[in-house]
This record gives C-alpha cells, structure tokens and sequence, in this order.
C-alpha cells in the first residue's frame, strides 16, 4: 500500500487521526480498492468509529503492490497520533505526507516532507492484521436528524468537558433536547448543575424523529467527530433507534466519509420522559417491549451476540484473502436467509429493504439490553466465527 | 536605580564581585536555559560571569553571562567562584513576577563579599526593593571536557526553528537520540528508536535552515535522550545553535541566545556519546 497526501488534505487526515484517538487505542488502518479506511473501537467495545478516505483524496493512492494481496494492520494509536500530535504543524510545515505499508519490512512508514527541505520519518511497528468491522445499518434505524456539525458543535460546548454522557431527544415541540446526564446513584453534588440546550427543528435539515424519543451516549466520542466535522465544513447525521441500541453518526462529502457507531444507555424511564413531551405518560411501544423485565433475560443473553458484530479474521482464510467478499464459515443458522445480508458487512449501509429486525444487534453491553426478539435457545451468531477475539 | 546605587557605593570595596543590570530577565533568562539540576557553579571574571550544572557526570551545560550585559561588573579577584542553589536563585530573580509587565522592568545589583558569605541580591521595581541573601555552597570540581576545536570533525550550524520542533517532539520512549552527520546523504539525521518504532529526521545540507554545513566524515553517535532533552530549554531560547562533535564523538551543542536588549549570550551544553553504535542499525 502506498499513498501520498498534500497540502491541507494532510491536516484532514490529522485530525482524523485526532478524532478516533478519542475512541480507540488501537487503529486499524485497512487500505481497501475503494480507498483507505482507519478504524478504530474502544476497549470495552462501545465505540466504534471509521473513516474512510476515497483514492480521490490522494495524490496518489494504491491498495496493493501489483502482484501483492492487500494488507491491512494494526497500529498503536498513540504512535499513529504522535506522527500527527501537533495540528499547528501540519499545517505550517508539511507540505505532503507519504504513508506505505510494505510486508517485507513489516514497518508502517509515514514520510512527512515538511518545509526547508527537512523530512520526517515513521517506521512504526505493526501487530498482525486483522479486520476490525462493526456490523450496522443506519438505514434501520428509525429515526434521523442531520444538521450542520457547527450546530451541533456550539449546541454541546457548553457542558462541562468532564461530562461523560449526553442525553438527546425530541421535546414539545419538535425542538431537539440535549442535556447532560448524570447517574442516578451519583452523588447529589455532581447532580446539582443540569445542562440542557434546546435547539430547534428549523436548525436540522433533516428531522425524522417523534416527540418523546430519547437518547443517551457518551460525549467524549461525540465531541471527537463533532470536531473534526466542524473543521471540515461537513453535515452530521444522527441514526438512531430506541434506548440501548446502538447510535450511528455519519459525516459524509465527496473525499471521505465517517461512521461513529456508539452505544446508548438503555435507560428508559426517567430522562426520556422528563423531556417535556406530552406523551411522556406513554412510551412508545417499542420502548414497552424493551421495559418488561424477561425472568430469563440474562440467561439468554449470549453477550457475544450482542457485543459489536466484529469479524477478526486472523486464520480465516477466506476472508483474508478477499476481506470485501463475505463467507459465513461455519454452520448456518435458521436464520441464515437474513443473516447473508449481513456478513456482506463491507457494505455498511446496506440494501435499504432488508428487514430491519435481525438487522443488527446492539454493541455491548448485552446484559442490560433485552433482545429484541428474546431468542430461545443460542442467539443467532451475527458475526462470522472469530477467533483470538479481544 | 541611581538612588540604590548611590546607597551601595560605599560599601562596593568590601565585596569581590559586584553586578548591577537594569533588566533582571537578561540573566534570569539565561540561567532558566541550564536550569536542568538544583544546583549551579558560578565562576566571574573580569570578562563576566559563567554558570555551570551538570548531570550524571554525563552532561555540563554553561551559560555565560558576559561583562557587557551588566551597566556596572567589578570582581575584585582575578576570579570568583561559588555554588548556589539555582532553583533558589531564579525564584529570587523573578520575585517581582515572571512574565513581564509592559513598560516595568526589574533593576538588579548582586553582591558576593567572598568565599563563606552569602549572595546578595537587591531587586528593585517601581521604588519597591527586595533584598535576598542566599547562601553559598562549596565549589565543586566541574567536568572537563577537554572539547577542543581543532578537533571538531563535523560542525552544523542550524536556525533554531527548525530544531525546536523536532526536540520537543522526541520520542522519549526511545533510549537514545542518534545523530549522525555527514559529508553525504543524509547529511544530518537525527534517530530515535522507541517502543513504536523508529524515527528519523533528516535535513539537507542545502536547505534555508542550515546556515553552515562543515562536515568531513560521517559520524553516527547516540546519546542518552534523557541528558540531551534538558537541552530543550535552550533551544527554545535561542536563535540558532550550533552543532559539534569531535573526533571522541563528544558533542557541543551552542546556543545562540538574545536577550530583550538584543544582546547575545551564549549558552554551550556538552555531552559525552553513549555505547558503541551496533553496526547494522534500522
């Protein structure tokens, strides 16, 4: 792999690297034929975040050596991070960044050909390859917002930068809520101070969402795309369904685009319903189904199942081979017509008319999440067998 | 000032050095250069006064201070010599706030009687004077070494611009900084080799940065980067700096440095070449 990036496309690149430093500490860096894709997904699998970088946004941009299988590695983000710490630099200094992955020398190299003639250069060391892919469609996701990520970037600045999580939502109105969230056993002092912005619907391009809904999800990550978002000029959307599935944040433009794929909580009752909505004494149905305690919820919960649908293909063969193409290895599942859909996971956004249900399961956190369909028996493995996970 | 200075005449005899600046920061900013270690050896002369502090019998960075950046410089002696605390000394110079107030400078005058009496320092700023007294110690022998110009094999002199960056961006998870200079590619390279991996940056001889370039043979030395990263506060000082290694591998690193009256001092750190370079290297 081979691929040159000039003049202020380098920064971009940068603060890519900025925004999923916020998430992983690992990157994947994954050159594919339909450009380059950084990946990232924090430890406990919550986050998950790609950006994917079009040939077009090189000078230069090749996937493979002629002759060569493609490569793909992971690196530690904080050496990655180090080639791109200063922002300021960047941008005064580099004129062109040359990244080459070669298999014979193992070394990740990153070529900085900065001003006065003075070059930088990276050999970092890379672990054994792997595919990092969350499975998830934003298209089975009921509800939408888009915005201007300058919005949404002022409408966060005001929370405390400690702040873990944000709550957003659909208020009377129709104007969106976010507010910060705060646990319930936390302790009185930390709760003396809500903030809450309110934004309204004329500030979205797009608002497909009812009175009532609510979400929340951490706000570190947010903040991380929101940034890099912001810098580039570029519109957020917001997928998201009810509490406790997974949120997916897209950016997108001609050159690049990103997915931020984070967990909600699955906290259904009191900051969903304090939003001011007057529907707040009637949840929606969905969000019915996912309150009524099963007796057997976590006996069934086969975390795995419902942990971020990660394909790590180190000796799968098959998919190593051509990562785009999908196999299920592995016995078939009753459910196998709906999952081929799915393992063709190198297409995120996937045929829009798929049934949604078996779409995805949520990332993480499968104890506290009550499956959607209460599966009897194992859960339907969503992700092609793994081996050496974690 | 010439109040303070009329008060103190009389006494001026009974001491072997005295010093008076009417910008305390011309000196409290070349000594925040070396000020890697608690403690320093001051040395005056007539020509001025030199300050020296050394690491790990490894490392000697000197800041000289010349006669000329004083309004008034007498030492008695042929020379002076002393150690001091240097923490204590630049907590004292800059007992009127360190970052300057526009259009407020603080006056210094700095007497020693001699061997066993403390350092005296009289700051003055707006009509308000500070008097510090802070004790001496015994002088310690300092490092010689033995750097010697006629042996200098390779000499670069560089805008400091275009070093600053690169040390304060250091891989300190590396051991060592390798520098190897050379009549030919890649001229002058710096190497670190951390727990990511490598990095090199390399500098041509001809670019804008590099105002000399005198190098006959290639040389590639390491040296530990924990007793050259001091050196950072120096070069973020400077203007430009001056690289040197003679025929031991022994390195000099100079800073030129100017001062707010667009004065120059000089600040030199040396340091001794770590182990042997393994043959092959990455």
């Amino acid at each position: 792999m081979k691929c040159l990036v000039t003049g202020g496309n380098v920064k971009v690149l940068g603060k890519a690297v900025h925004s999923l430093s916020r998430i992983g500490d690992e990157l994947y860096l994954e050159p594919l034929e339909d450009g380059l894709s950084l990946r990232t997904v924090n430890s406990s699998r919550s986050a998950y975040a790609c950006f994917l970088f079009a040939p077009l946004f090189f000078q230069q941009y090749q996937a493979a050596t002629p002759g060569q299988d493609l490569l793909r590695c992971k690196i530690l983000m904080k050496s990655f991070l180090s080639v791109f710490r200063s922002l300021a630099m960047l941008e005064k200094t580099v004129e062109k960044c040359c990244i080459s992955l070669n298999g014979r020398s193992s070394r990740l190299v990153v070529q900085l050909h900065c001003k006065f003639g003075v070059r930088k250069t990276h050999n970092l060391s890379f672990q054994d390859c792997e595919s990092l892919q969350a499975v998830f469609d934003p298209a089975s996701c009921p509800h939408m917002l888009r915005a201007p990520a300058r919005v949404l970037g002022e409408a966060v600045l005001p929370f405390p930068p400690a702040l873990a999580e944000v709550t957003l939502g659909i208020g009377r109105g129709r104007r969106v809520i976010l507010r910060s969230y705060h646990e319930e056993e936390a302790d009185s002092t930390a709760k003396a101070m809500v903030t809450e912005m309110c934004l309204g619907e004329e500030d979205f391009q797009q608002l497909q969402a009812q009175e009532g809904v609510a979400i929340t999800f951490c706000l570190k990550e947010f903040r991380g795309l929101l940034s890099f978002a912001e810098s580039a000029n570029l519109n957020l959307s917001i997928h998201f369904d009810a509490p406790g599935r997974p949120a997916i944040f897209t950016i997108k433009d001609s050159l690049l685009d990103g997915h931020f794929v984070l967990a909600t909580l699955s906290d259904t009752d009191s900051h969903s319903q304090d939003l001011g909505s007057p529907e707040r004494h009637q949840p929606v149905p969905q969000l019915q189904a996912h309150s009524i305690p099963h007796p057997d919820d976590f006996a069934n919960d086969d975390i795995d199942s419902y942990m971020i649908a990660m394909e790590t293909t180190i000796g799968n063969e098959g998919s190593r081979v051509l990562p785009s193409i999908s196999l299920s290895p592995g016995p078939q599942h009753p459910e196998s017509p709906g999952l081929h859909s799915e393992e063709d996971e190198a297409e995120p956004s996937t045929v829009p008319g798929t049934p949604p249900p078996k779409k995805f399961r949520s990332l993480f956190f499968g104890s506290i999440l009550a499956p959607v369909r209460s599966p009897q028996g194992p859960s339907p493995v969503l992700a092609e067998d793994s081996e050496g996970e974690g | 000032m010439p109040l303070l200075t009329q008060q103190i005449q009389d006494e001026d005899d009974q001491y072997s050095l005295v010093a008076s600046l009417d910008n305390v920061r011309n000196l409290s900013t070349i000594l925040k250069a070396i000020h890697f270690r608690e403690h320093a050896t001051c040395f005056a002369t007539k020509n001025g006064i030199k300050v020296t502090v050394e690491n790990a019998k490894c490392v000697q960075a000197n800041a000289f201070i010349q006669a000329g950046i004083f309004q008034e410089f007498k030492v008695q002696e042929e020379s002076v010599t002393f150690r001091i605390n240097l923490t204590v000394l630049l907590d004292c110079l800059s007992i009127f706030g360190s970052s300057p107030m526009p259009g407020t400078l603080t006056a210094l005058r700095m007497c020693y009687q001699g061997y066993g009496y403390p350092l005296m320092l009289f700051l003055e700023e707006g009509g308000v004077v500070t008097v510090c007294k802070i004790n001496t110690q015994e002088p310690e022998e300092t490092l010689d070494f033995d750097f010697c110009s006629t042996n200098v094999i390779n000499k670069i002199i560089l805008q400091s611009e275009g070093l600053r960056e690169a040390f304060s961006e250091l891989d300190m998870t590396s051991e060592v900084l390798q520098i190897t200079m050379s009549p030919d590619k890649p001229y002058f390279r710096l190497s670190t080799f951390g727990n990511a991996g490598s990095s090199h940056l390399d500098y041509p001889k001809d670019s804008d940065l590099m105002e000399a370039f005198h190098c006959n043979q290639t040389q590639v030395n390491r040296y530990k980067i924990s007793l050259l990263k001091p050196s950072t506060k120096a070069l973020v000082l400077s203007c430009k700096v001056s690289i040197r290694t003679d025929n031991r591998g022994f390195l000099s690193l100079q800073y030129m440095i100017r001062n707010e009256d667009g004065q120059i001092c000089f600040v030199e750190y040396y340091c001794c070449p770590d182990e042997e370079v393994p043959e092959s290297e990455s």
